[in-house]
């Protein structure tokens, strides 16, 4: 049974719903609040974390299987405490921990945002979690420091706003930042460089392995559109965040550009020591089924990044680069971007992680440990999908 | 040399072992079957089978490929005694300029081979790195599904 009141238009002005339109954008909501397949912000979406999967809620204003019966106080609590309306703790790979600095007006808009989607009646898959609830008390006392955070005065406004954006709702140091047997975030070693999804969140801190110095410029191009100039296309779980980007206000993004490339602060070590020998075999190998296109250029008529540029050959583990190989780059449905055919089953084990060595030596770095046991690794989890 | 294993039989190759298998198999071993179609991956004409997976052949060089067997549609069956796959892809005309066929066919064959049950839906996930400009997407589908039930002795 409805209520006059439940049907009422709620009291929302276009102006704020764009707002959190943007600001839903920046915080890349949509991709852990929508299953594969599913309806946008329904949930469903399993998000795998070294504790059990905990599935994105459904955030559309359906009153029984979403947050239509939520109030404002309500959304607040949830975002800032990480605290069901019944009181029930979120699990922290709900990223209230970040979201807890955002600003009163941010919350309402964010709130005017959700509560003016399509409701969707969609209930969400149980969590594998094996960690009790009330645990997460105990995580909270330790990794969520609740309030504004500071600004800092010796830096200009579009510093200190890509500052709270990047540590409020982007989020980025969720995935950027290594983290210690709690699931906690080691914050001396902020932005030092993460995992997430099974592919490695690069350092964006003086760690950063990015063969070319970024500028702002570049970055704010980058997380607009994924492509710029002498880097890499995005990829893995950052093409999400891309495309979520690609919607918020340009403004906003080039300020996050702008702190992150501060972070930085050094431009990368390309003095490296002796590349390790190539191997004849991976020469081969790159010869007949990569240099075709990655010789070239990306200039050349359907040349690609010389690998010396990209930064999946100069991270530390060749994960990234082996997701990139098996899987090939696929470009969003409404672009023209580059494209990467997909190598699985191409190649036995052995002589991928020959291949993958032999790229190494063209980012002029030493060897990676292990390379054939992390092709084996990869191809196991691969296998599970 | 490179020693290879073609449709079954062993064949030594002298090539640079960086040279992609497709134009081994077109200009060495006379097997025309695999297309060029791009030369880059995109488009699916060069497709034959490697240790049971389907490979762009114009992308994977002969170097990689000594021990495991190599199978293009020439494999599959004869003029006079077609395979299923081939007798099939007839029975459904499924060719219209025929240039992206073979590989079709061999994507398809890895696949039936691996999973003789896929259901359409997994056809359709399968097959989708090949193109086809005449667009007889539906033809081509109904082929397999066909091809699916004359490797279960179905008639």
């Amino acid at each position: 049974m409805q209520s006059a009141s439940d049907t009422a238009p709620r009291p929302f002005s276009t102006a704020q719903i764009e707002r959190g339109a943007n600001l839903a954008a920046i915080g890349n909501c949509v991709t852990c609040h929508t299953a594969h397949g599913g309806k946008p912000y329904a949930g469903g979406y399993p998000v795998q974390t070294p504790f059990g999967a905990v599935h994105g809620t459904n955030i559309t204003p359906d009153r029984e299987t979403g947050i239509g019966s939520w109030s404002l106080a309500d959304f607040t609590r949830a975002l800032r405490e990480g605290m069901s309306p019944e009181g029930h703790h979120y699990y922290p790979a709900f990223p209230y921990a970040y979201f807890t600095h955002l600003d009163d007006d941010d919350i309402a808009a964010l709130y005017a945002f959700v509560m003016t989607r399509e409701p969707v009646r969609a209930a969400v898959p149980a969590n594998s979690v094996l960690v009790p609830r009330f645990a997460v008390a105990i995580w909270n006392a330790r990794y969520l420091h609740r309030g504004a955070l500071a600004s800092d005065a010796s830096r200009d406004a579009g510093w200190n706003r890509g500052h709270y954006l990047a540590e409020s709702l982007a989020h980025c140091s969720e995935c950027h930042t290594p983290r210690d047997k709690l699931g906690g975030e080691k914050r001396n070693e902020y932005l030092a460089g993460g995992e997430a999804g099974g592919w490695e969140a690069p350092a964006l801190n003086q760690n950063s392995s990015s063969p070319q110095p970024w500028t702002s410029s570049a970055m704010g191009q980058y997380l607009r559109t994924g492509l710029v100039d002498e880097h890499a296309i995005s990829a893995g779980p950052m093409r999400g965040v891309v495309e979520n980007l690609s919607h918020a206000k340009p403004a906003d993004v080039d300020a996050l550009a702008r702190y992150i490339v501060s972070m930085e602060r050094k431009g990368p070590d390309m003095a490296n020591a002796a590349p390790p020998a190539a191997s004849a075999h991976g020469e081969e190998l790159y010869a007949g089924a990569c240099g075709e296109c990655h010789d070239r250029g990306r200039a050349a008529e359907g040349g690609a990044l010389q690998l010396g540029k990209a930064i999946a050959v100069a991270l530390p583990t060749p994960k990234n680069l082996i997701h990139i190989v098996q899987d090939g780059i696929t470009p969003r449905e409404d672009s023209a971007q580059p494209w990467m055919p997909a190598f699985r089953g191409s190649f036995t084990d052995e002589d991928l992680a020959d291949l993958l060595a032999y790229t190494r030596t063209l980012g002029r770095k030493p060897a990676w440990n292990d390379v054939q046991g992390q092709v084996r690794a990869a191809r196991r989890e691969g296998e599970g999908k | 040399m490179t020693s290879l294993e073609v449709n079954g039989r062993t064949v030594q190759v002298d090539a640079d072992p960086a040279t992609p298998l497709l134009y081994v198999l077109r200009n060495d071993l006379g097997l025309n079957a695999a297309k060029f179609g791009c030369g880059l991956g995109q488009c699916g004409a060069c497709t034959v089978m490697a240790g049971g997976e389907a490979i762009y052949s114009c992308l994977v060089p002969i170097s990689a490929l000594e021990g495991r067997p190599i199978v293009t549609v020439e494999g599959l069956g004869t003029q006079e005694h077609p395979g299923p796959m081939q007798e099939a892809f007839m029975e459904a005309q499924a060719a219209q300029c025929g240039y992206c066929i073979p590989g079709m066919m061999m994507r398809a064959q890895a696949l039936l081979e691996k999973k003789p049950g896929a259901s359409g839906e997994e056809v359709r996930e399968a097959l989708e790195p090949n193109l086809c400009r005449c667009g007889t997407h539906m033809r081509i589908l109904r082929a397999v599904a066909r091809a699916q039930e004359l490797m279960k002795g179905g008639r």
